[in-house]
């Protein structure tokens, strides 16, 4: 009798205690997408749940197809995905839910050409013409004219050239293949712009690491990597010739610089590819990575907690960036996304 | 003690159950008989009505591919998600490909060295051993990748392809130029990680074997190679080829290790040292990023194809040891 009075008495006290806490409400959210922004997407939820304890964010990194059809499906709260919904699926959306499904870019990756040709020490130069012509298997040698012509003074050999890319879906090879649609329009007519088309040439390695450790042991080989893992592994890229004929070495400035040069007409949706923008400093292969919100939730804590969020991600958030590699939203983007979260409902 | 127990009990429910059933029934249910065989009907069915649940989603889950390219998924060689147009073929060459070589590899090591150690070594140096081969098992498969990555492959280009090139190099097997990931690769790391599995497995069984049949081939004036080979080996040969089985089914089904070293590229060429790409290794590289239900559905249904694959193929592996088997025991 008395061991159950006391441990009536302490649980008693144990609620009283916890009350205060309670009448917080805690706000689970769910979300699943894609991999490129995991890392950020779980410093940030991390940040933010020491900052707001009341809320608690889940995210799945299961990739950018799992992430639309789970939005769509309506498993998760948000979505995120490399590239943007097509209009297939938003009209598949439309259907499914009753209402839109809103984009808002929260960082940007780019992509960087790595090599390994015996010989040569410095920066290759590769203009919009040669990636493409590699890629599509046109151009079989290092030293053809059309790798040759920019890079004067360095000895390139007869070689073959072996072309690495990604054997995984991902977006990644979404940014890439989209920079080479437009860049050639043959490869636009022959592959387009996937997370995994049918290649016309080479090797398929899986993830970052596998391209990386491909193209380290072959010699002549080029693969394509994201910024964000050559600058962690400290590997060397080459520059690339943007829209306005310069050659660009990709850093989270040039990147930044091509994502607010897309800024100018970028539109109400969000849905844009910044591949080869205008600008003289942006670096042309480069794409934003979205976060796909249901424009309208149903349960007002949560939609509070989403909104908050987002309007914290897009600002406070982006000082986490730099360190884990990932570039900034330019001013202009964050500007005009702060605007676009009102069509939350 | 419990066992001689039920036994007894058994055996005393056993006298009366011809006269009242129901009573039988009872004392045979109260003895645990009855649960026990609930209990393992239950266990058995379970894994019936799982592989029968799998079949069904796989099935369901893949009807937009198969109405939209019926059979001409399993002979179409174009995987292109961009243009909608989705054909197994290459993938099953494949999968088939780096399992036989696999299995051309890992037999003669497996069944060699589980002959070795069973017969010829000393228990103690065959326990260790044997510890050390089952250790292999455990090793995770993206362990196996990488080391075929950045081992195997460096080691393979430097030594092995030359002298492959040079002796066998004017057969379509070994021709062209290599690069590192290939079908040759793929084989190699799938015969190691297969290579447990077989010795493990073909030890236990040439252990089993009784001694009588060793002392009585050696009281035969046969040599100790002869009773081994002769005699331990043929006696043992179904457990054997279990232990292929079970490699085989391991290797068609490997996805990580083989998608690191294969190339994953989906064409077929009859090089080992071409990169090619297997059923299991596209199906993880693309199911995350297959953002519309005609991808989804085709992804699906190369897992149908897998599973219909190894059916088959281990199918006709039992009808083949059948044949031998039937063949051995009646020349003997």
């Amino acid at each position: 009798m008395r061991t159950n009075s006391v441990s009536l008495f302490r649980s008693m006290a144990a609620a009283a205690m916890l009350a205060p806490a309670m009448l917080m409400a805690q706000v689970q959210l769910t979300g699943a997408g894609a991999t490129f922004p995991g890392p950020i997407y779980t410093k940030w939820f991390d940040e933010y749940h020491n900052a707001h304890p009341q809320v608690q964010i889940n995210y799945q990194a299961i990739g950018s197809g799992g992430g639309i059809r789970q939005v769509t499906e309506g498993t998760v709260d948000f979505g995120a995905s490399d590239g943007p919904m097509t209009e297939t699926q938003l009209n598949d959306y439309k259907a499914k839910r009753g209402s839109e499904v809103l984009h808002f870019p929260t960082v940007i990756g780019a992509d960087v050409p790595i090599y390994n040709v015996p010989g040569v020490a410095s920066a290759l130069k590769f203009t919009q013409a040669a990636l493409a012509g590699i890629y599509l298997g046109t151009i079989t040698k290092w030293n053809d004219p059309a790798i040759a012509g920019p890079n004067k003074g360095v000895k390139l050999p007869a070689m073959d050239i072996v072309v690495v890319h990604r054997s995984d879906g991902s977006g990644t090879t979404y940014i890439w293949t989209d920079f080479l649609s437009k860049a050639s329009g043959e490869w636009k007519a022959k592959v387009g712009t996937n997370t995994s088309p049918n290649w016309p040439v080479g090797l398929g390695g899986a993830q970052n690491v596998g391209v990386a450790g491909l193209v380290k042991q072959t010699e002549g080989a080029i693969g394509y990597v994201e910024l964000t893992y050559a600058l962690g592994a400290k590997i060397s890229y080459g520059d690339v010739q943007n829209a306005s004929g310069e050659f660009v070495a990709a850093t989270l400035a040039s990147v930044s610089a091509a994502a607010a040069s897309a800024a100018a007409n970028m539109p109400d949706d969000f849905r844009v590819s910044i591949t080869n923008p205008a600008g003289k400093n942006a670096y042309p292969i480069s794409s934003f990575t979205w976060l796909l919100i249901p424009s309208k939730i149903a349960d007002p804590a949560k939609k509070k907690a989403i909104v908050d969020f987002l309007k914290w991600a897009i600002a406070d958030g982006q000082n986490s960036n730099e360190a884990l590699s990932y570039a900034k939203l330019p001013k202009e983007v964050v500007a005009r996304e702060m605007k676009a979260i009102s069509k939350i409902q | 003690m419990a066992s001689a127990e039920a036994v007894t009990v058994q055996s005393e429910a056993r006298a009366p159950g011809s006269k009242n059933g129901a009573r039988a029934f009872a004392l045979r249910f109260f003895s645990g008989d009855e649960i026990a065989r609930a209990l393992v009907t239950i266990a058995s069915a379970f894994i019936l009505l799982v592989t029968v649940l799998l079949v069904y989603e796989l099935w369901i889950n893949s009807h937009l591919a198969r109405e939209k390219f019926g059979w001409h998924f399993l002979v179409t060689q174009i995987w292109d998600p961009n243009a909608g147009q989705f054909g197994a073929l290459a993938f099953m060459y494949g999968t088939v490909v780096t399992s036989v070589l696999a299995l051309l590899i890992a037999v003669p090591l497996g069944v060699g060295s589980a002959i070795f150690l069973s017969e010829l070594a000393p228990p103690k140096v065959s326990n260790a051993l044997t510890f050390c081969i089952e250790l292999l098992a455990a090793v995770p498969s993206v362990i196996y990748g990488l080391l075929g990555v950045f081992v195997l492959m460096p080691m393979i280009k430097q030594y092995l392809h030359p002298v492959l090139k040079g002796t066998l190099g004017w057969t379509p097997l070994f021709s062209g130029p290599f690069y590192g990931p290939s079908m040759l690769v793929a084989g190699i790391v799938l015969a190691v990680m297969i290579l447990p599995f077989i010795v493990s497995v073909s030890r236990q069984v040439l252990l089993a074997v009784p001694n009588d049949q060793r002392e009585g081939a050696l009281a035969l004036g046969a040599t100790k190679w002869e009773s081994t080979w002769k005699v331990v080996v043929p006696f043992a040969q179904r457990g054997i080829y279990g232990s292929v089985f079970l490699a085989l089914a391991r290797s068609l089904g490997e996805t990580m290790a083989v998608t690191m070293v294969i190339g994953n590229t989906p064409q077929i060429k009859a090089s080992l040292f071409a990169p090619g790409y297997s059923i299991a290794s596209v199906i993880a590289n693309e199911f995350t990023e297959a953002t519309y239900d005609l991808y989804v559905h085709s992804l699906i249904e190369l897992g149908l194809v897998l599973f219909a694959l190894t059916i088959i193929i281990n199918g006709l592996a039992r009808l083949l040891v059948n044949s031998t088997a039937k063949f051995s025991v009646s020349s003997t």
